[in-house]
């Protein structure tokens, strides 16, 4: 158990949630999850900038679903796909990324952090927080109240 | 701070606000001495409590302040305005005090020297042949015995605080509550289980009344929001050297407590500006022969699950003129638009931002934010504002909010396959389109209209304004006939579900910029659907823009019927680069022939039309499809069997327009031109191109033998214009007049005619007095007389028929005309 004894060694603050967006591992800080859901019934909202992917239905809460994806400029999902909800809560309302594939929790060690390569692409640099070595994998971690700063609005 | 400074502070408060309320009581009737004991006893609590608190400052004031009321009260000193503006300024002192109390947790430093200065001196001053100043400790006992001090009454308490933030989270509650109620009624509806269903009914009639309980505990009287008005308008009263009535009616209508606190401003804004804008200074009053006193009059009333405020004044009214200028200065409208507005559009500008015609920015207001940030808070809790002024008279707002803002009645319906909730405060009908037994859709130029009575619709399709079409807009689906302020147009979508009563929850921040909706919520089968704002569809899509659009909805037969003069009008090219009109309500519609079906005939381009033929006239000259697009686009007018296409090269727009001909050069073919929509636009006269189209055209009327006098009675030109050439087109002599008067100018005159068409409704002397007039006396009171109007319903005939009228024909209808002329001529002659 890989994970246990990780967690027993880190502090809630360095721990993360793994997901997976088009084969590339992220990571969003453990704390700012509040829900992961398999895949959801999404309502469409008509205007809403690409990136919102719609409206779900929480337990009675509503809600708003930002496909991952289109965030981060990566091709849209192959159709019937269906995606994971990791919620999120960014000043009390309630966000669901969508991911393809949610993994487990990590602890993530200031020692393997790096910080972004310049060569990032400037979308990527806008949200990530810092590029960490896990696994042998590179993994971004994301900021989530940038991935939730849309065009449009002031999250 | 201490339990015992907060209930100190809570007390006060209250205490405060009854002491206003009760000074102002005491300013209108000096002599009331219940209600001089109740303001002693108030401050007197006061100045005690704080005494036992030492809050120093606070003590000395109401010391003061006591002093002087309880000279009144023994009737010492009398009563007078500066007197109690006196204790106003003491009151508000301790109000000062108290709210730097509460932030600090301590007195603020200050100087209350002057006020406890004058104070004593107006104590002083009235107790000329008192010996000594009563102790106050001495006086306290003597109100002591009316009512046991106001802490620790005697009497049980009948209600008890709560905070507000418990009766919020008990409605959230209650919303989910109903939410999951909701849910489990449509399964239940699914499974058709007989055990669930009887303890199901009884959860959901629970539900009902735990969310109607919840729902009361949020409610307070309009009251509230009022309390402070009647100090603003005295202070106002003063401060103008107005004077100053308010009335305030229905102040028990309860609502919302945060509709409450979201009208309150907008409210204290509105009755500002009417005390210092609408009313006039006495003088002006009086000159104008009113009551020295204006009167500001607010009254708040239940309507269909909605409340209605309106806030009234007796002033000068809104200046029309001047907004009609301000309009034009600031480029909102053109001058030839402004022109045609009626008063009531003209109004609206208003509601524009920074849109302010005060003269003279004053203290009180006129800073240019005004009625576009009352609009903005109305709409934004999901309400309309409106404004009737008639000039001299005064100017009443009328504002229209839901009761409350967490569950509204919607309605639910479906547009490109995604459904949608309406709230019901704007809907006013449902109509459906297509099909067999609807209505039909039009398109003019792509915009579509929906003909619903005497009104013509403009239509918005909701899959298109949300970019959300599945394929071309549908031909049958239904309307939601919506009302933003006068305006009225209608949203098509492709289906409607029930009504539900939703519980409205915001969306999120990073769709607020979207304008279309006002919230989301879930239904009962937990589907998450966006609720529409109408007011943002309205403004997206410029249907009910603030001005001149709103007439829009009226349509041809309504000009008749307000006699505004405004119609519906086509506009077309044709030949040349001028473009040309004609009243849409001539139209019976319009085609896109393919040139393969034009055939040609003895010369004339001729289609197959219904199972007859049909000529096209060319208004160019041109023949048919000269453009060589393979199709020529033709308005086809009909009448009875008949049916003639008029050839023309491109629809270009309708509009609605007061229509003002310059007669210039005769041409045949046109009554003149017209400034429509800011360009030269020739009129078209349909008569004259119909009777191009066939030579029997108007060929039944024209054989009445010999020409007959006819005298038509119309104050509009337009319709003069249109009525006169077609009557003379067939073979009658016509002399048209503008009004009554004219018309019996020429009776006295000693005119004759055969038969007198008359316009109903007419500035000063409608149709009916003059048909009265007619019949009175002279030598036309045998004269057949037809009424020629937009209205002809069974009610409009019967009072034209007590008035005198022999028939009743609507506007446009040329062969009911006719033959109502003909039956009325041969009848006479026989």
């Amino acid at each position: 158990m890989q994970i246990q004894t990780g967690l027993a060694a880190a502090t809630e603050s360095d721990l993360f949630l793994t997901i997976t967006v088009a084969e590339q591992p992220c990571g969003v800080p453990v704390l700012a999850v509040r829900d992961v859901l398999g895949p959801q019934a999404i309502a469409r909202i008509p205007l809403a900038p690409p990136e919102v992917a719609g409206g779900l239905n929480l337990r009675g809460r509503i809600v708003t679903a930002i496909d991952l994806r289109r965030r981060l400029g990566l091709p849209d999902r192959a159709p019937g796909a269906a995606p994971m909800s990791v919620v999120v809560d960014h000043g009390g309302v309630l966000y669901s990324l969508l991911a393809d594939e949610v993994g487990e929790v990590v602890p993530l060690h200031g020692a393997d952090a790096a910080p972004n390569p310049p060569t990032l692409d400037p979308l990527w640099r806008e949200v990530s927080r810092g590029v960490h070595r896990q696994d042998g994998r590179l993994l971004v971690v994301l900021d989530v109240a940038r991935v939730l700063d849309i065009g449009g609005g002031v999250p | 701070m201490d339990d015992l400074l907060a209930d100190f502070l809570t007390e006060t408060h209250e205490g405060l606000a009854a002491a206003d309320a009760a000074l102002l009581r005491l300013e209108r009737t000096p002599d009331d001495k219940p209600t001089l004991s109740e303001i002693f006893r108030l401050v007197h609590t006061i100045k005690g409590t704080c005494g036992f608190l030492g809050l120093s400052r606070l003590e000395r004031v109401a010391h003061s302040a006591e002093n002087v009321l309880g000279r009144y009260r023994d009737g010492v000193l009398a009563v007078t305005p500066a007197g109690v503006t006196l204790v106003l300024r003491a009151l508000d002192r301790i109000k000062e005090i108290v709210a730097g109390l509460e932030a600090a947790g301590a007195e603020p430093a200050g100087d209350d020297a002057p006020l406890v200065a004058a104070l004593d001196a107006l104590a002083e001053g009235g107790q000329a042949a008192a010996p000594a100043e009563p102790a106050p400790a001495a006086v306290a006992p003597d109100a002591a015995p009316e009512e046991p001090a106001a802490p620790g009454g005697a009497a049980p308490p009948q209600t008890i605080r709560v905070s507000v933030d418990v009766l919020e989270d008990l409605m959230t509650l209650v919303s989910e509550l109903v939410l999951t109620r909701n849910q489990l009624m449509q399964l239940a509806r699914a499974r058709d289980d007989g055990a669930w269903s009887v303890p199901l009914q009884r959860l959901s009639h629970i539900t009902s009344d735990l969310q109607d309980g919840v729902m009361k505990t949020r409610m307070q009287p309009i009251g509230n929001a009022w309390a402070k008005l009647p100090r603003l308008v005295r202070d106002l009263g003063m401060e103008l050297g107005k004077r100053i009535d308010l009335q305030m009616r229905g102040a028990d209508t309860e609502l919302d407590r945060q509709v409450l606190e979201l009208i309150k401003d907008p409210l204290t804004h509105m009755v500002r500006n009417s005390a210092d804008h609408g009313l006039e200074m006495p003088e002006e009053r009086r000159r104008a022969g009113k009551p020295e006193t204006g009167r500001i009059t607010l009254n708040a009333f239940h309507e269909g699950g909605h409340i209605l405020i309106e806030i009234g004044d007796d002033g000068k009214g809104l200046g029309t003129e001047r907004i009609r200028q301000k309009a034009v200065a600031q480029g909102l409208a053109s001058e030839a638009e402004v022109a045609a507005m009626a008063e009531r559009d003209v109004h609206r500008f208003i509601f524009r931002a920074g849109f302010s015609t005060a003269a003279a920015i004053t203290a009180v207001s006129g800073r240019g934010v005004g009625m576009d940030v009352v609009k903005t808070n109305v709409e934004r809790i999901g309400g309309t504002i409106d404004v009737r002024s008639t000039e001299g008279r005064g100017t009443t707002f009328v504002i229209k909010i839901p009761l409350t803002l967490a569950i509204v009645s919607a309605l639910i319906v479906e547009a490109g396959g995604e459904r949608f909730a309406i709230p019901q405060i704007g809907v006013q009908e449902l109509v459906r389109v297509g099909g067999a037994s609807g209505a039909r859709m039009e398109r003019i130029k792509g915009a579509p209209v929906l003909r619903l009575r005497d009104r013509l619709l403009p239509l918005v399709s909701l899959a298109g304004i949300l970019g959300i079409e599945d394929g071309p807009p549908a031909e049958d689906g239904f309307v939601v006939v919506t009302q933003i302020g006068a305006a009225v147009f209608g949203i098509v979508v492709d289906r409607l579900f029930d009504t539900e009563e939703i519980v409205v929850k915001p969306v999120a921040p990073i769709l607020r910029h979207i304008g279309m909706f006002s919230g989301n919520t879930i239904l009962g089968d937990g589907s998450v659907i966006m609720i529409l704002d109408p007011n943002g569809i309205a403004r997206a899509t410029g249907v009910a823009a603030e001005g001149g659009e709103d007439q829009a909805s009226t349509g041809p037969a309504g000009a008749g019927r307000s006699s505004a003069d405004k119609a519906a009008l086509l506009l077309f090219r044709a030949g040349d680069a001028t473009p040309k009109a004609v009243p849409l309500g001539l139209v019976s519609r319009l085609d896109d022939i393919p040139a393969a079906r034009i055939e040609m005939t003895g010369g004339v381009p001729v289609v197959q039309y219904r199972g007859s033929l049909m000529p096209l006239v060319s208004i160019s000259g041109a023949g048919p499809d000269a453009e060589g697009r393979g199709s020529q686009t033709v308005l086809v007018f009909t009448e009875g069997e008949r049916s003639m296409g008029l050839m023309v090269d491109a629809i270009l727009d309708v509009v609605e327009e007061r229509l003002e001909i310059q007669p210039g050069p005769a041409r045949a073919g046109y009554l003149g031109s017209a400034v429509v929509a800011g360009r030269v636009t020739d009129v078209v006269d349909t008569a004259w191109w119909l009777a191009q189209g066939g030579e029997d055209w108007f060929r039944p009327a024209a054989k009445p033998g010999g020409k007959r006098r006819l005298l038509v009675v119309e104050d509009s030109l337009f319709f003069r214009e249109l009525v006169v050439p077609a009557l003379a087109a067939t073979g009658f002599e016509v002399v048209a007049v503008d009004s009554p008067a004219a018309a019996l100018g020429l009776r006295d005159a000693g005119e004759m005619f055969d038969a007198i068409l008359s316009d109903i409704e007419m500035p000063g002397m409608d149709g009916f007095a003059f048909a009265r007039a007619v019949r009175a006396e002279g030598p036309w009171r045998d004269l057949p007389l037809v009424a020629l109007t937009g209205r002809t319903d069974a009610e409009a005939v019967e009072r034209g028929r007590q008035a005198g009228f022999t028939d009743y024909v609507a506007k446009y209808e040329r062969e009911a005309l006719l033959g109502a002329l003909q039956q009325c001529l041969s009848a006479l002659a026989a």
